[in-house]
């Protein structure tokens, strides 16, 4: 196609639709020199995506480094400096180059897909947000040759700004944040306008798909609470650098201020790195069960709900720090209320599952698995909630087991669901479902192995983040069952990238909609065009691809399955 | 629409769902068996303490309606991922939802945490709350505490990198194991003077962090005399590992005994220091 041009307005337009007529096509850059000038949504997504699964293998490789230093007892595999730089690298590199950017990833290839646009508002911008990613990445990874950050990736004062630590790690994990931070509020920001300016005729707000709800929820969640952290790690090298005394007591700063300012901003961070994996969970299950998802606005209502909630619960973070008893009681009430949208979502979806006629492929697997530890590490949250009962949790490997109930099995299966679901439009080809399965089993058992035991682990009084432990603790054969699960859950990923390497040139060709999907980039060859779409449909439902495959039926008097 | 090309028909592997799950469980029976055998497998450690005590017992009560919650959600999933198979259910129901079921659970969910935050909101006052009972005689007739309700031996705990210290009244003060009389309350009054570190002795109750610029406060009440020990728990720089805490209950006399004990070794010491210091400086 030379040229672009509106296609008329269909008789039953009521609204014009704003699009681009294109007088003049440059030719495509091909090649490498395609890619890093790209400002097209899906090649940006597909640069999103290949970085975070690089970075996730080096954050793989990380924290096994870690759990093979903790197999047993009084292991000298790893020197205490070199375990905090790994526990310090793992952490921040999981939260900040993994899950958020494969989030980015997934929403920047299906968004604009979804609702129907020929790509995000500000292209530009889009471009930009991914390459200050990946500097971010590439200044946080510079430290490894110099002095890598050992503060955790909380880096909580005085720790992180007094002299305890020998040299300056600390100041490439600031510039990390900052450079991730501020790719984010810019992804944050042309998201929302893609959304709201750029969706198909018809597309009102209550038929816009759940993922761009969710995504739409996350971004306001990181318009809130970036620019907060972004400041507090700013106040935090001054103090380094420029002799300002923000969080140091020595000089009449607060260590309790640090920590208010950055879980203000690291709460609602575990709901930007979760409510996508909603989204992807609410599209995926009615698509498998061939059912429309059980109650569309209370899922819509609950992310937002979610979304205000999460910026109100951040001092669950800090129930053992010298806070009045109202004050932790305050916080212990509205981190349980938070259990209730998200509770009502996991009802949602085991009723959308119920009478459905459900298509047992490796994306519901992963699906299903989601809704079974999610709900775990969701029903631990409440515990953890219950400030005295956080108080002989807290930091230690129950709380542990937690997060990584919530961000592995919970945002990590979901990107899981996410790739086997959306490989097909991205490439053009389907994943394989042997391999696929067989990748699933691994994770799910590999990821019980690891995780289920540590909160025995903490109950027992394991704290986290110690780099050994004496054989008179008692610990060492729970922890040796972690580690082996650690293994062959890193197994099971391993097979997956081998799965996409594989599938890349060699799996089964996918065809515009090989899983009778019911949003609107179904509805687009796989991969799509440069611009998305030929026509742009006219949306009459929350499931417009499915009204398209029904009207086809009718025309051409072939029967519809649903 | 041809169902057999476009649509992929997904027969299992040979690595099938039934054979999966018994591998899950065989799994899960293995994982457990070996530790269930310890303490603090299943509910936070105990038997120190009251407040360690009634922590547990708040912990088992939410962890039943935790486990219900769970199998429900499981047993539920596992039902409609079998009974609703393409398979056997190859027409799927058309719903859209159910306004009443949908304001119901929510109703229901609702009422499970305001029934759990009442619940844990009624137990707290024991668990935060110095324990009000008079100390023992023995400890009265020690000297260490008046007698009546209400009295408590304050005790100051200062973490450093990476050390605990404690002072005692009257000017003690010990290193890495602190010693504490049977049948008191003891208040702690505990902070650092370095970094954040957290105080954490698992059987004599719940952690709180020790913050340079911050008093915390806490409270255990030892009934029976031994050795209880835990480690800092909150990152504290690299041999955060290594520091232990351990605090030893003794009867009364024998806490009185090693205050005056210890207070000898200390003004030794100090004279010790005070002579090498005249002898250097002459």
């Amino acid at each position: 196609m030379a040229a672009t041009e509106a296609p008329a307005a269909p008789a039953t337009a009521t609204r014009a639709v704003p699009e681009i007529v294109a007088h003049r096509v440059d030719r495509p850059v091909s090649g490498w020199l395609g890619w890093v000038t790209t400002t097209d949504h899906k090649r940006i997504g597909v640069l999103y995506l290949a970085t975070a699964l690089a970075f996730m293998m080096v954050g793989g490789v990380e924290a096994l480094l870690m759990r093979t230093q903790l197999a047993e007892p009084s292991n000298t595999l790893l020197s205490a400096d070199r375990y905090n730089q790994l526990l310090t690298m793992h952490g921040s590199t999981m939260v900040f180059l993994v899950v958020m950017p494969i989030w980015a990833a997934v929403a920047n290839y299906v968004v604009p897909l979804m609702i129907g646009a020929r790509d995000m508002a500000f292209p530009r911008l889009n471009a930009l947000s991914y390459w200050l990613y990946l500097a971010g990445g590439i200044v946080f990874y510079g430290a490894v040759f110099f002095s890598p950050p050992e503060a955790g990736w909380t880096a909580y004062t005085p720790l992180s700004t007094g002299p305890y630590i020998p040299g300056n790690g600390t100041d490439a994990w600031i510039f990390l944040i900052h450079l991730t931070g501020v790719s984010s509020i810019i992804g944050a920001i042309n998201f929302t306008v893609t959304i709201a300016n750029m969706r198909a005729p018809g597309m009102g707000w209550s038929r816009i798909p759940l993922f761009c709800w969710s995504v739409l929820a996350q971004a306001f969640m990181i318009l809130l609470t970036f620019p907060v952290v972004a400041a507090t790690v700013t106040l935090m090298l001054t103090d380094r650098h420029f002799g300002t005394c923000f969080f140091d007591p020595a000089c009449g700063g607060s260590a309790l201020l640090y920590q208010h300012l950055f879980w203000f901003f690291g709460h609602p961070e575990v709901y930007i790195m979760i409510l996508p994996a909603f989204g992807v969970i609410s599209e995926v299950l009615p698509v498998f069960a061939r059912k429309p998802i059980f109650g569309y606005h209370a899922i819509a209502a609950s992310s937002i709900g979610i979304a205000f909630l999460s910026t109100l619960v951040w001092a669950h973070h800090m129930f053992t720090t010298p806070l009045t008893t109202i004050v932790l009681a305050f916080f212990m009430l509205s981190s349980m209320v938070i259990a209730v949208p998200t509770g009502v979502k996991v009802l949602n979806w085991l009723a959308t599952l119920f009478r459905g006629s459900i298509n047992p492929a490796t994306p519901l697997y992963f699906a299903a698995g989601f809704l079974v530890l999610f709900t775990l590490g969701g029903i631990t949250g409440v515990m953890l909630a219950i400030f005295p009962i956080d108080r002989q949790v807290h930091d230690s490997y129950f709380v542990v087991a937690h997060f990584h109930f919530v961000l592995v099995a919970g945002a990590v299966s979901a990107a899981m669901a996410a790739l086997y679901y959306w490989f097909p439009k991205m490439t053009g080809r389907m994943l394989d479902e042997r391999l696929g399965k067989l990748s699933f089993w691994l994770q799910f058992v590999g990821f019980l192995g690891t995780f289920l035991i540590q909160h025995s682990l903490g109950l027992s009084g394991m704290p986290r983040r110690i780099y050994t432990y004496a054989s008179d603790a008692g610990w060492g054969p729970e922890n040796l069952i972690s580690t082996v699960g650690a293994y062959v859950l890193g197994i099971g990923v391993v097979i997956t990238v081998v799965n996409v390497a594989w599938s890349l040139r060699r799996g089964r060709r996918a065809g515009p909609d090989p899983w009778r999907g019911n949003t609107l980039e179904w509805f687009t060859p796989s991969p799509p065009p440069p611009h998305n779409f030929d026509v742009i449909p006219r949306v009459r439902s929350v499931e417009p691809m499915r009204d398209i495959r029904h009207a086809i039926a009718a025309r051409t008097a072939v029967e519809a399955e649903t | 629409m041809d169902k057999g090309t476009v649509i992929p028909r997904l027969r299992l592997t040979s690595c099938g769902p039934a054979a999966a799950v018994a591998l899950t469980a065989a799994v899960a029976v293995l994982l457990l068996a070996p530790v269930s055998a310890h303490a603090g497998t299943l509910l936070p450690e105990r038997g120190g303490s009251p407040n360690a005590d009634r922590i547990a017992s708040l912990y088992a009560l939410v962890l039943v309606f935790a486990g219900l919650v769970f199998a429900g959600v499981v047993i539920a999933l596992v039902y409609a991922l079998w009974r609703y198979r393409e398979r056997r259910n190859p027409v799927a129901a058309q719903v859209r939802g159910n306004t009443r079921l949908e304001i119901g659970w929510t109703v229901a969910a609702a009422g499970l945490i305001v029934f759990l935050a009442v619940w844990s909101l009624a137990k707290l006052d024991a668990i935060e709350s110095p324990d009000e009972a008079a100390a023992a005689p023995a400890a009265v007739e020690a000297g260490i505490v008046e007698p009546g309700p209400g009295q408590s031996l304050r005790i100051e705990v200062v973490g450093r990198q990476y050390l605990w210290m404690y002072r005692y009244p009257g000017g003690v003060y010990s290193y890495g194991e602190m010693v504490a009389p049977v049948g008191v309350t003891v208040e702690l009054d505990v902070t650092s003077v370095d970094v954040a570190h957290s105080w954490w002795i698992p059987k004599l109750g719940g952690k709180i962090d020790a913050l340079p610029g911050y008093v915390s406060h806490t409270w255990f009440r030892i009934e029976r005399p031994g050795v209880y020990t835990g480690q800092c728990a909150e990152l504290c720089g690299r041999n955060h590992a290594e520091m232990r805490a351990q605090v030893r209950g003794v009867e009364p006399e024998r806490y009185v005994d090693w205050l005056e004990r210890q207070r000898a070794l200390i003004r030794e010491a100090d004279e010790q220091v005070a002579r090498d210091r005249a002898g250097s400086g002459a």
